[in-house]
């Protein structure tokens, strides 16, 4: 321990872009997830946030949580909203209005606002080639209205719209993959990423700030509020969530896949499982049947790592 | 405007907010109902902590040893389950 005189975590930027002082819950996953971000982006960020979570927590109205201009945006336009500030900044500087420089026209949401709501938004803004970096904040559920179910809600997981009781399990399909549906636009980065591994956050954050062109960093959050574990096991969750492969983090740069973390050897689904509430009820048939589709997609990933 | 008195233009526009970071002013502190106390003989002054706060109120002392804003802190204890020689407890408030 003596020899290491500089530890990693002490190189991470000293700039906060999320002041304290913010609502979110006890143990937010997002909160922490944001804050890296932000260290990773800087100063020069102008940041269009859909609604969510992130948005009521960070801009209770007299106040603001933010040290860089932050617009906000209804759920289904934060693509359109990040894409025209990127233009209108782009034209100001043409015109001699604001000295050149590169700013990060940045668009953040939820899995709600990106995978429901905001997709055909998204989905125009990355088709235009706008050079933007979209953010999803993913959570797995409407949490900021009190645990609805989205189309990024895992299979089995019971939420207040997809309860679990005597006859249903809970979610009964499988979660949206939204990094592949936007690795099919064929932009110049697609990534995932995990507040757990910090530096992986922070470097892809700033690796998708800096391409030319769009960028989307999909954030898996963990929740306590809504996936029901003790709060201080935030980082933990997240780490079981990649070490069991239901969360593989991986980039996608000009079509070619890269898996970041390659464990030799999958952790059981169900360790993850097991220290969320909103997995309780899953029967051992229900578990097995997910470790299944967890190694089959993973295989799947693996293939496409091989192959480009 | 007849008058003359206050056009359009004179008016701030409204719901903008100008000064960044105002949130600091409101204390997250009293949401807490445990306080992490960092022992000073098994810290090695990593960092952990300060990148795992999902708070960002951990900051480093004069001294190198880490110390929690108990204004902002609210207590979730991640700190304490992140820090890898165990040298943050997470004790009970109590007033």
């Amino acid at each position: 321990m003596e020899t290491f005189s500089v530890y990693v975590p002490k190189l991470a930027p000293k700039y906060e872009g999320l002041v304290p002082g913010h609502r979110f819950c006890i143990g937010c996953g997002e909160a922490l997830a944001v804050r890296l971000a932000s260290k990773a982006l800087g100063r020069d960020t102008v940041i269009t946030c859909a609604t969510g979570c992130l948005e009521i927590c960070t801009s209770g109205f007299p106040q603001t949580s933010w040290n860089v201009p932050w617009i906000h945006t209804l759920f289904e336009n934060v693509g359109a909203v990040a894409s025209g500030v990127e233009s209108g900044l782009k034209a100001q500087m043409r015109k001699g209005k604001i000295p050149e420089k590169k700013i990060n026209s940045v668009g953040m949401a939820g899995d709600g606002g990106t995978s429901d709501i905001g997709l055909q938004a998204l989905s125009g803004a990355l088709e235009r080639g706008h050079d933007f970096l979209y953010l999803c904040f993913d959570n797995e559920a409407y949490m900021n209205t009190g645990v609805q179910r989205s189309s990024a809600t895992p299979y089995g997981a019971s939420t207040t719209t997809s309860p679990a009781g005597k006859v249903s399990i809970g979610q009964k399909t499988w979660k949206k993959n939204l990094p592949d549906i936007v690795a099919a636009h064929n932009i110049p980065y697609v990534a995932t990423a995990c507040p757990s591994y910090p530096f992986d956050l922070m470097e892809k954050v700033k690796k998708g700030a800096e391409t030319e062109g769009p960028a989307y960093v999909h954030i898996f959050s963990p929740c306590p509020t809504g996936w029901r574990y003790p709060v201080d096991l935030t980082v933990r969750i997240g780490r079981l969530a990649v070490e069991s492969g239901v969360f593989p983090l991986y980039e996608v740069e000009d079509g070619s896949y890269k898996l970041n973390f390659d464990f030799p050897k999958l952790r059981p689904v169900r360790d993850y499982l097991k220290a969320q509430g909103r997995f309780r009820h899953l029967s051992d048939d229900e578990i097995q049947n997910i470790q299944q589709r967890v190694e089959k997609e993973y295989k799947k990933l693996k293939v496409r790592c091989q192959e480009t | 405007m007849s008058n003359g008195s206050l056009g359009w233009r004179d008016i701030k526009p409204g719901a903008v907010v100008t000064e960044p970071g105002s949130a600091a002013a409101y204390k997250t502190g009293d949401w807490r109902s445990l306080r992490p106390i960092w022992d000073h003989t098994r810290c090695v002054k990593c960092g952990m902590c300060e990148l795992f706060c999902p708070e960002g109120c951990v900051f480093q002392n004069d001294e190198g040893y880490f110390e929690a804003d108990l204004s902002y802190c609210k207590g979730c204890g991640i700190c304490a389950r992140e820090c890898w020689t165990g040298a943050i407890t997470m004790v009970e408030e109590e007033e």
